[in-house]
């Protein structure tokens, strides 16, 4: 249990270094699937397994797959974001750093006089005792508890369905679409012209769509 | 069997990738797809926090908050690409320096 944790988390620290450190963007998202992948173990280590299922479905199925597509559309001159990439170290290094160093100290300064009660507590047992699987537990409160931020979520899936499909469509020019309407309206006065035309010389007046 | 794994051991964890996150996005200012990769970094690192308080503490709501804001993180990548395909249509650039067209 502790050697998986820890196995897990290693990799994720190493595979997220490696998503950041990468000069090619395809190897940041092949890398940000295995960091992905190993959190996903994680979340199955704390008894979420229902979550562990979610971020492999729509993290390494569609978002990793957006980006992979996005990037090989793009056709991107990879010598650019090579050059730059010295010049920001120091002062990123410097912000992460601090950014850490905060963040732990906040959590030792918040745990450290609370006395964790692990010892009746692990979640592999408690999805035994309680019979119930963790799918069933988040069904039952993703329904009634939760409905509001649930449905909200939808129409923000939704606005941001249609935003994409606004912002990604091209009306090209000089290609022939189907007009259903302009079929249906389309009848023998105003499409044929019978016309006796005299000899050398057209027929003038004719209106093609 | 009961862990020696402690809540602790979760929230280090999830700060550490949330840094490396930040560091991402700050040494990549220029490069948008891996400003939005570092993003994602930093929204897994908050879903691990989310899952590790709500398995600790016996509470099923951090798990139904993480599924909300993993819905948020995919809506927000699917956009945020969708522009830098729009911008990369019209400029045929996607660094950052060479969204100045708007001026604000």
């Amino acid at each position: 249990m502790e050697m998986f944790f820890y196995l897990f988390a290693g990799l994720i620290v190493i595979s997220s270094v490696l998503v950041v450190i990468s000069n090619n963007p395809i190897y940041s998202v092949l890398w940000l699937i295995f960091a992905f992948c190993n959190g996903s173990g994680l979340m199955i280590l704390l008894g979420a397994e229902f979550l562990a299922m979610m971020l492999i479905i729509v993290y390494v199925g569609a978002v990793a797959i957006l980006f992979l597509f996005v990037i090989m559309m793009l056709d991107i001159n990879f010598i650019k974001t090579v050059t730059q990439f010295k010049t920001n170290l120091l002062i990123s290094i410097t912000v992460a750093l601090i950014m850490f160093a905060d963040l732990v100290t906040i959590i030792w300064l918040s745990t450290k006089n609370i006395v964790a009660d692990n010892s009746k507590f692990s979640p592999q047992l408690e999805v035994v005792l309680m019979s119930r699987t963790n799918t069933h537990s988040i069904g039952q409160v993703l329904y009634t508890d939760f409905i509001l931020p649930f449905q909200i979520s939808g129409i923000i899936l939704f606005v941001a369905m249609i935003s994409c499909i606004t912002l990604t469509l091209r009306h090209r020019l000089g290609v022939k679409k189907q007009d259903i309407a302009k079929q249906k309206a389309r009848n023998k006065d105003n499409s044929i012209l019978i016309a006796k035309p005299n000899l050398h010389e057209g027929v003038e007046g004719i209106a093609y769509d | 069997m009961i862990s020696s794994i402690g809540l602790e051991h979760y929230l280090i964890l999830s700060s550490l990738i949330f840094s490396v996150g930040m560091f991402g996005l700050f040494m990549h200012r220029k490069n948008i797809i891996t400003i939005l990769m570092s993003i994602e970094l930093m929204l897994l690192a908050v879903n691990i926090n989310f899952v590790a308080f709500s398995s600790y503490s016996n509470d099923i709501s951090g798990q139904v908050f993480s599924i909300i804001i993993l819905t948020i993180a995919a809506a927000e990548t699917a956009i945020g690409l969708a522009i830098l395909l729009a911008h990369f249509r019209n400029s045929g650039s996607i660094l950052i320096s060479d969204i100045n067209q708007m001026k604000g």
